[in-house]
This record gives C-alpha cells, sequence and structure tokens, in this order.
C-alpha cells in the first residue's frame, strides 16, 4: 500500500528497541491492558487452552471407539459426557471466539490502519467475560459434568442430573463475550478507518469479520434467551419446552438452531477472510472477484439466518417447513461456491510460494469443498432421513469446522505468527506438520463418511462388530492428528526463544499489518497510515486491466 | 460540540480517546455502538415474543382466561411510571445539554425514584398476591381458579419470565442513572459531553418500550 516507506524484508540484527511486547512490564499492564494485540495474544492463549482441552476430550473419545465393546472401558454415562464436553469446549470455547477474537483482535485495526478498536476497555471487558464463562464451564465439568450433547435438546435436559444449568449459564456468559467482540468490531470498521481506507478497500479478513460480527449480534441474544428458558424450566418449571407440563421440545430447537445454524458461520466466516489474505500474499495477486469475495461474506451472513430448520427434518416440523428449509438451503451453497471459485481462480497461473500458511490454505480448499458438498445432501430431505444422526454427519460437520476453521486458523497463526513475536519458526518442520495435519485429518474423518453411510449412528459408546475396522482405522487418524498438534506446538515456543528475528515483511504482504516493525508498536503505526489503493497491489504483478479495485 | 460559553465553574473537561479522531467520532461511535446493543436486546426479548405467541395461538382459552387474573390497575399505575420516567430522562439529557447541570440532576433522581416506584409496586404489592393465590409457573403453582383450561401454569411461566426480564433490565437501568447521578456531581456533563447521559438514554427508553409491548399482551388484550 501507499504508506511513505515500506520496511524492507532484510532480517534485521535484533527485535526492534521498543515494541507492544515490552512497552510496558509486570502483570498489572497485561491485566488492565486495553491494547488489542495484548488482549488478542491473552485470547490466543486460552482459545489454544481451550483446544488442547477439547482435543483431548476427542482423543478420549476415538480411544473408547477402538474396539466394539470400548477400549477405554468407561461406562456409557461418562461416554456421553465425553463427547458433549468436546462439544461444548470446542464449540463455545474455541471456535465460536477462535479467529475473531485472537487474530481478529490483533490484526482487525492494523488492517484498517487504525491505533486501537473502537472500544478498547469493553475490548478487555469481553476478554474477562470469556475467562468468566471458561471458569464456569470447568466448574460445571467437576460439578457433575453434563451428558446432554452440545445441543442440551430437551426434555431429556431438563430431566437430567448433572450440571446442566452450569454448563448452559457458562455458555450463556460466553455469548456476551461473543456479542461485545462482535459489536466492537463493526463500530471499529464504520468509524475507525485510516483516511482513504474505503469499504472496497480494506483487506478480506475485515469484511469476513463484518459478516461474522453481523451474525454475532443478531444470533446469540437468541441462544441466550433459550438457555436461560431452559434454565428457569429446571427451576421453575416455565413449561414451554416440557411436553409434560403442556410444552413443546420441538420449539427448543427451534430456537436452539436460530443461533446454532448462524453459529456455524460465525465460526467459518473468519477462516474464509483468513484464507483470502494467505492466498493473495503467496500468489502475489490481488484476490480474483475481490467484491464477489466481500459481498458475498455478507451473504452467506444473511441467508444464513433462513435455513436453520434442516436441523430437524426427523424433529416432528411440518413438511412443508421441511421443503421451504430444504429449499432455502442450497442457496447458501452459491455464495460458497462464490469464494471457492474465486479462490481457485486467484491461484490459476499466480506465482504460488508453498510455505507453510499456504500449505493449510491448499489443505483448506480441498476439505472445505468436501465438507461443502457432502452438505448439500443432507440439505436433501429425502437423503437426509437415511443419514440423519449418522457418522456421517460427524464427517461433514469435521470437514467444514475442522478442515475448513481450524485448518485456516493454524494457517493464520503461521502467517502472522512472524508479526506478532518477531521471530520466525522452522519453515521445514512446519511444512511437516501441515502434511501431517492434512494425512491425519483425511484419515480421521474421510472414514467417517463410510461409517456413517453404513448406518453407524453417532453418540453411541459401542457398536456391532462389523464397524470395527472403520473405526479403528479413525482412531490411529486421531492419533496422526495429535502428533501433528504437538510438533506444531513444540517449533512455535521453541521459536519465542531461539527464532531467527524476523523482518518486517517477511512473505512481501501488501496489507498495512505488514508495513510496520515486527512485533508493531502499541500505536500500531509510527504515522496515521493515508490509503491511496486497494489491499492487494504487488509491483511486480503482471497487470491485467479492469480487474483491480482501487 | 463546540465548547459553548457558559460552561460554569467546576465541570471536568472531557479528553478525547488517543485512538480518536475527535470528540465528534467519539460520541457518534458511542451512539453506533449502542443502537448496535439495543439490536440484540429486541432480539433476545424476540426469542420470548415467539414463545408468546406460539402458546397463545395454541391454546387462546388459557390465555383469555388466566389474562384475568392481573390486576390492571397496578399494570396501569406501572405504565404511567415508567413513561413519565423516560419523560424525565430525555429531560435530563437536554439540561445537560444546555450546560443546566443542578436541573439535571433533578431530572436524573426523578428518574430514579421513578425506576424505584416501579420495582416497588411489582414486587412489593404485584407479586405477592400471586404468591399468594398460587398464580406461578408449574412447580409452585397451586391456583384452584382455573380448572378448565389447559395448563393455565404456562401463561404464567412465559408472564413472571418476561416481566422477570423486564425487571432486571430496569435494575440494570437505576445502576446505570445512579452511575450517572455520581459522575453528575462530580461534574463531569456538560454541553461538550454527555454520552454516558445519552446512552443510559437510548437504555432506558428501550425497558419503556419493552413494557408497552409486555402491558398490553399480559393485562389487556383477552
Amino acid at each position: 500500500m501507499s504508506t511513505a516507506s515500506v520496511p524492507s524484508s532484510v532480517a534485521p540484527q535484533s527485535l526492534p528497541k521498543t515494541h507492544y511486547w515490552n512497552a510496558t512490564k509486570g502483570w498489572k499492564s497485561w491485566a488492565f491492558t486495553v491494547d488489542h494485540k495484548r488482549i488478542g495474544m491473552m485470547y490466543l492463549i486460552s482459545i489454544l487452552t481451550a483446544f488442547l482441552l477439547g482435543g483431548t476430550f476427542a482423543i478420549l473419545v476415538r480411544l473408547q471407539l477402538v474396539t466394539p465393546g470400548g477400549a477405554l472401558g468407561v461406562s456409557h454415562k461418562v461416554y456421553n459426557q465425553l463427547f458433549t464436553l468436546h462439544g461444548v469446549v470446542m464449540v463455545f470455547l474455541f471456535l465460536v471466539p477462535s479467529i475473531p477474537a485472537s487474530l481478529g483482535n490483533f490484526f482487525l485495526p492494523m488492517q484498517l490502519g487504525a491505533k486501537d478498536v473502537a472500544f478498547p476497555k469493553l475490548n478487555l471487558f469481553s476478554f474477562y467475560i470469556y475467562l468468566a464463562g471458561a471458569a464456569l464451564a470447568i466448574y460445571s465439568m467437576v460439578a457433575g459434568a453434563v451428558d446432554t450433547g452440545w445441543t442440551f435438546y430437551t426434555p431429556y435436559s431438563i430431566t437430567a442430573s448433572g450440571s446442566v444449568i452450569a454448563m448452559t449459564m457458562s455458555a450463556f456468559i460466553l455469548g456476551f463475550s461473543s456479542i461485545l467482540t462482535g459489536l466492537n468490531f463493526i463500530v471499529t470498521m464504520h468509524k475507525m478507518r485510516a483516511p482513504g481506507m474505503t469499504w472496497f478497500r480494506m483487506p478480506l479478513l475485515p469484511w469476513a469479520l463484518y459478516a461474522t460480527s453481523v451474525i454475532q449480534l443478531l444470533a446469540t441474544p437468541v441462544l441466550a434467551i433459550t438457555l436461560l428458558l431452559l434454565a428457569m424450566e429446571k427451576l421453575l418449571g416455565v413449561g414451554i419446552f416440557d411436553p409434560a407440563l403442556g410444552g413443546d421440545p420441538v420449539l427448543y430447537q427451534h430456537f436452539f438452531w436460530f443461533y446454532s445454524h448462524p453459529a456455524v458461520y460465525i465460526m467459518a466466516v473468519p477462516g474464509f477472510g483468513v484464507v483470502s489474505e494467505i492466498i493473495a500474499t503467496f500468489t502475489r495477486r490481488a484476490v480474483f472477484g475481490y467484491r464477489f469475495v466481500a459481498i458475498s461474506s455478507l451473504a452467506i451472513a444473511i441467508i444464513g439466518f433462513f435455513v436453520w430448520g434442516h436441523h430437524m427434518f426427523v424433529s416432528g416440523q411440518s413438511e412443508f417447513a421441511g421443503m421451504v428449509f430444504s429449499f432455502l438451503s442450497f442457496f447458501v451453497a452459491i455464495p460458497t461456491a462464490v469464494k471457492i471459485f474465486n479462490w481457485t481462480a486467484t491461484l490459476y497461473k499466480g506465482s504460488t510460494r508453498l510455505d507453510s500458511p499456504m500449505l493449510y490454505v491448499l489443505a483448506f480448499l480441498i476439505q472445505f469443498t468436501i465438507g461443502g458438498l457432502t452438505g448439500l445432501p443432507l440439505a436433501a430431505l429425502a437423503t437426509d432421513v437415511h443419514m440423519h444422526d449418522t457418522y456421517y454427519v460427524v464427517a461433514h460437520f469435521h470437514y467444514v469446522m475442522m478442515g475448513g476453521t481450524v485448518f485456516a486458523f493454524i494457517g493464520g497463526l503461521h502467517y502472522w505468527w512472524p508479526k506478532m513475536t518477531g521471530r520466525l519458526y522452522n519453515e521445514k518442520l512446519a511444512r511437516l506438520a501441515a502434511v501431517i495435519l492434512f494425512v491425519g485429518f483425511n484419515v480421521t474423518f474421510f472414514t467417517q463418511f463410510f461409517l456413517g453411510l453404513r448406518g453407524m449412528p453417532r453418540r453411541y459408546a459401542s457398536y456391532l462388530d462389523q464397524y470395527q475396522g472403520l473405526h479403528a482405522f479413525s482412531s490411529i487418524g486421531s492419533w496422526i492428528l495429535a502428533v501433528g498438534f504437538v510438533l506444531i506446538a513444540v517449533y512455535l515456543v521453541q521459536s519465542l526463544r531461539k527464532g531467527a528475528i524476523s523482518p518486517a515483511n517477511p512473505w512481501g504482504a501488501s496489507t498495512l499489518e505488514w508495513q510496520t516493525q515486527s512485533p508493531p508498536l502499541t500505536e500500531n503505526f509510527p504515522d496515521t497510515p493515508h490509503v491511496t489503493t486497494g489491499p492487494y497491489v504487488y509491483p511486480d504483478e503482471e497487470t491485467v486491466p479492469a480487474r483491480r479495485v482501487a | 460540540m463546540s465548547q459553548s460559553a457558559g460552561i460554569p465553574a467546576g465541570i471536568k473537561r472531557h479528553t478525547v480517546g488517543h485512538h480518536f479522531d475527535n470528540a465528534e467520532t467519539e460520541f457518534s461511535a458511542a451512539k453506533l455502538g449502542f443502537w448496535i446493543f439495543l439490536c440484540t436486546e429486541v432480539l433476545m426479548f424476540g426469542g420470548l415474543f415467539v414463545a408468546y405467541t406460539y402458546f397463545r395461538t395454541l391454546m387462546p382459552e388459557t390465555f383469555e382466561e388466566a389474562h384475568k387474573t392481573l390486576s390492571i390497575p397496578f399494570g396501569t399505575l406501572n405504565t404511567v411510571v415508567l413513561i413519565g420516567s423516560s419523560f424525565t430522562m430525555a429531560m435530563a439529557i437536554r439540561s445537560a445539554m444546555v450546560n443546566k447541570q443542578k436541573q439535571m440532576m433533578v431530572f436524573l433522581t426523578i428518574t430514579l425514584v421513578a425506576a424505584a416506584a416501579f420495582m416497588v409496586i411489582k414486587l412489593g404489592f404485584e407479586w405477592p398476591h400471586k404468591f399468594h393465590d398460587g398464580t406461578l409457573p408449574a412447580y409452585w403453582y397451586t391456583y384452584e381458579g382455573l380448572r378448565d383450561v389447559t395448563a393455565p401454569h404456562l401463561f404464567y411461566g412465559l408472564y413472571f419470565v418476561m416481566t422477570g426480564l423486564h425487571g432486571v433490565h430496569v435494575l440494570i437501568g437505576m445502576g446505570l442513572i445512579t452511575w450517572l447521578i455520581v459522575l453528575g456531581k462530580k461534574g463531569r456533563f456538560y454541553s461538550g459531553y454527555y454520552t454516558p447521559l445519552e446512552i443510559t438514554g437510548l437504555y432506558w427508553h428501550f425497558v419503556d418500550l419493552v413494557w408497552i409491548f409486555l402491558f398490553p399482551l399480559f393485562y389487556l388484550v383477552g
């Protein structure tokens, strides 16, 4: 972009003298910080801890499923708790805040050329709400756990023992954190853009975060009231979800999916933003169809609100409602395909560099496409009846959430690591880890499509002998995944201590966050940037008329 | 937001946040943020109103019969109190804008008293009557008078959750108004800075508006 002095890509001898990490010292300077970068780093650490916790539950679930009778030897009740905790931790503590709260918090203001988000204190407050929600979630695990599944379906959740109230209130509190972050981001994008940073000069990560924030703001309050009603149901017997009291459990499902379907876009759309950034940088071209990619994020956000009923085809909603929701669900495929095709078109004849962030993006493109396409049979009424509540759904969901969002998140983590820490990691190990994760992920979850199509239902602690081969194969995949994640943890931690000093712009990226020192100053930029071009402009790019957005 | 003449002595001038270009942007950012927050509130109460509509359609006789047990005089009185407090809230903002700080404090105090009166009428007079009669959600429902309709406890379940959540909002509003009074005493509000007043005002009008929907839906519509 058009900042006056673009930092060179030559590696300096040492870290800059002053940066956001050492500008002030002592634990209080972190606990009471209002710097979006520090808050982003604190979120990152918390979120990765949650990922470790949720991942441990997943490994235990897969361990149980190695043999038909259960290799872990736990009771069915404990197994139910394990997959519930895996789901709750991964969804509410990891996936929903993952990219927006960590990478988004760090890089949204920088990509806009701003000094901070619009409400820095509110930003810190959201982080503490997140911690409070996480603490309550952990309390509920210790105080009796939950075995309802992450969906808390009534009427079982009303009568279930364990700490359903504590767990749902934890999700309620985490929802507030999510709402306030979304609110902060939207106002930041409206009010804090640098001079010359028009809407269509914003990079695609802000666009994706804008769409995400809209969903967070409009969907999360409905989950909040649903979970509050569920708690009241248990405490007072309000009765509206309990058939024994004249209520309707399907109403709960409507409420729940009114949030939780859009919520999968809260989890997925930020990943699209990260992928767009990485593709532009590592192909050295403007993202093909920039405006379409930007607008399609919003289209996903809007259409996503009208498809929730496809989770309830076999729940007793009316046949007519089922047809309408099935029809509408196919529409989500359109903006999603717009993105995939535009990314592929950007790759075509691009000067592609296969560094580790790009490897994750290539894996993302393959896996997310599989995840998206396998969703279409689930949106169709007749095929869904066969595949509902089987491992096919589990595989589809994990292809989108893990093969998509987690790979985008890990890719983004590698992409921005030098900017966040000022140090480079071991690139060879990073590429190796990307390959291990790709293999491990597909071994684990591609297998589950077959399991599901052959009739293996989800959420069972034991199964018929005929499924053992596939189940065991899938479990081996989960161990490969674990090896990959441990490897990443090892070389990233090692880079903090011994990693080579990174230049300000190691990838030759064009967006604003790279046009300042690594790690950045507390104020991000020494002077307010003035923007005169679109986000992805490379000096050595072949000129193709009428393609560039300026 | 010009630094107009007539700002009394003892007023602490507001410093604009370091990350904002100017006070104008800061004020409009706060307002935009709060309007967005109110959207989330609408969605949250929206869920409850959907539940209300659903069960009303499902069992109209229950709602028809049960609503007669609610006290229209108390409901009307509370409506008047709350709408009145919205007026004094708006006047408090106006007073700050024209630098009449004493008047502002009077209006804020009246608003706080009215909010407290609303809660006292509800918790001190209206609800004890219901606890006595047993017109309560299912686990405590003991009322004898509604034997001919299905599931009357559902009506009271919705009534207590919806007016209860509204009551919680009134309590939060009282906290916010108290905070405004404290800041006002310290001389923080003047024509150049009244953002907390403005957004608390927005919140208070919203709370009022929710009640304007709750009152007819539960007390009046037969």
